[in-house]
């Protein structure tokens, strides 16, 4: 009943304005900006959201053609209940330190943010983000006392950009250069994005050819500019 | 074409607000939802919420109630627009109120800037934070109903009191505060059930730190994809408590037709 529900909902909210034979793509919501430069010329509505959301939505039989999440892990339970054909890697990502504006604290590297006073946000641990951000402070040895743990990636970008919080963990893309401090690689965490076409899909065609866009120049340069690492 | 038309639609409009909460119940996990609700996370979430949203009632009333006395009781200009400005926040969507919230008191918002040495400044991520969220969003509630009280009160009883001989105070507390009490009590449990629901604002002013700042509609959202069942038997509360106050209130409004 519910997934009923919640598959006429998407129905309405995804289908209504779409025209025939676009394609609908969910997509993790790093991938707001990379997919925003890919989209032009072809009908793509796009739809982002938290990995884990994007699962349930498909799950609840959400009528679109193509899923691109952020960790393989989501990806594995669609393919394990037969909802996607095989999904293929097109983009990888590291984890960062955000710093707001300025970095006033000077923080250089994690150890910092055990510092006292030092306010760190993080993203849950139900959230790719939060885990992979647990796994890094771990593999350095820091104990951290988040003052927050955010819903998904970007609200915890957010409330560093704006100063509420001294830092917080994020993925690469998610803030400009000079508002990051790296993380050494021996500690940082990498996450890959695979994508894949729907198999109840309606345009298994202009999915397929979605798909190896992606995967294709146009799409690792998009992926690329927006500082994504290629397979 | 009319005489069936409105009854379907009315009996739509049942079913799109009936069905959600009955799926929502047909999903709980009743065997262990005293287990998933003695977990420390659902705990700390429980006992959070009752201690803010009982501090957001207590802020309402405070600040809440003399104003719905001005509103009543004081005619003077602009008293329209200060109305619709308390107001406000009723319709707002909560996200927004919540970045209104960190533009004034975050650290560096217009106030937050100039009081950050303060004690329990700057309060982003604070219990404080999470109870002035919270009566944001709800004091309207209080406000309303009791302005609406204060002002459909028959004038003639207090005249009659004063006329009598009562002193301001005692004909206020044996006049005035028995014939608005209903509204009062109303007022204070939708204020009460509206913080203790309330979640945009909360999120976006105060974070979500469980044991600190997350509190059960927080925790809910959070735990829905990992922990479903906890999340569930958590929601099943909220409707529990919801559906109560109502129920309550209706028969207090039954009591006074």
């Amino acid at each position: 009943m519910k997934r009923a529900l919640v598959a006429v909902m998407l129905m309405a909210a995804c289908r209504g304005p779409a025209p025939p034979g676009a394609v609908t793509v969910l997509a993790a919501a790093s991938l707001t900006e990379a997919f925003g430069d890919l989209g032009h010329g072809t009908r793509v509505i796009y739809s982002f959201a938290g990995s884990q959301q994007l699962v349930a939505q498909v799950e609840a039989g959400a009528p679109v053609d193509v899923v691109a999440t952020a960790d393989s892990e989501a990806m594995d339970r669609l393919v394990r209940a037969g909802l996607v054909g095989a999904p293929k890697v097109f983009a990888k990502n590291r984890l960062a330190i955000a710093v707001a504006p300025g970095n006033p604290l000077r923080i250089t590297g994690l150890g910092d943010l055990a510092r006292a006073g030092v306010k760190v946000v993080m993203a849950d641990p139900a959230v790719p983000a939060g885990r992979y951000a647990g796994q890094a402070l771990t593999r350095a040895g820091v104990a951290v006392r988040p003052v927050s743990l955010e819903l998904d990636v970007k609200a915890v970008a957010r409330k560093v950009a704006a100063g509420e919080a001294d830092a917080g963990i994020v993925y690469v893309t998610d803030v400009p250069a000079g508002a990051s401090v790296a993380i050494p690689e021996a500690d940082n965490v990498e996450a890959t994005y695979p994508v894949a076409v729907v198999r109840a899909s309606g345009h298994r065609d202009d999915a397929e050819a979605f798909v190896d866009r992606l995967l294709g120049p146009e799409g690792r340069k998009a992926l690329g500019d927006h500082g994504f690492l290629l397979p | 074409m009319r005489r069936v038309a409105v009854p379907v639609a009315a009996a739509v409009a049942v079913a799109l607000m009936v069905l959600p909460l009955a799926g929502l119940l047909q999903r709980a996990p009743w065997s262990t939802i005293g287990t998933e609700l003695a977990t420390p996370e659902a705990r700390e979430a429980l006992g959070l919420s009752l201690a803010t949203s009982l501090g957001a009632l207590a802020v309402s009333m405070v600040l809440g109630l003399p104003l719905a006395w001005v509103l009543a009781r004081v005619a003077f200009r602009g008293r329209t627009v200060v109305r619709a400005l308390v107001t406000l926040p009723m319709v707002l969507p909560p996200v927004v109120g919540g970045v209104g919230l960190l533009s004034v008191f975050g650290r560096r918002g217009l106030v937050g800037a100039h009081v950050g040495s303060l004690p329990a400044f700057p309060l982003p991520f604070t219990v404080q934070a999470v109870v002035l969220a919270q009566a944001f969003v709800a004091m309207p509630f209080l406000v309303i109903a009791a302005e609406a009280g204060l002002r459909q009160l028959d004038g003639r009883y207090e005249e009659a009191a004063s006329t009598l001989g009562a002193r301001p105070w005692h004909r206020f507390r044996t006049v005035t505060v028995p014939l608005v009490a209903p509204s009062l009590v109303a007022g204070a449990a939708l204020c009460w059930a509206r913080a203790l629901g309330e979640f945009g604002a909360t999120v976006t002013f105060a974070g979500s730190l469980p044991g600190r700042t997350r509190t059960l509609p927080t925790a809910i959202y959070a735990g829905l994809q990992s922990r479903p069942e906890s999340a569930i038997a958590l929601s099943v509360v909220l409707l529990a408590v919801s559906l109560t106050v109502l129920v309550a209130l209706r028969g207090n409004w039954l009591g006074h037709r």
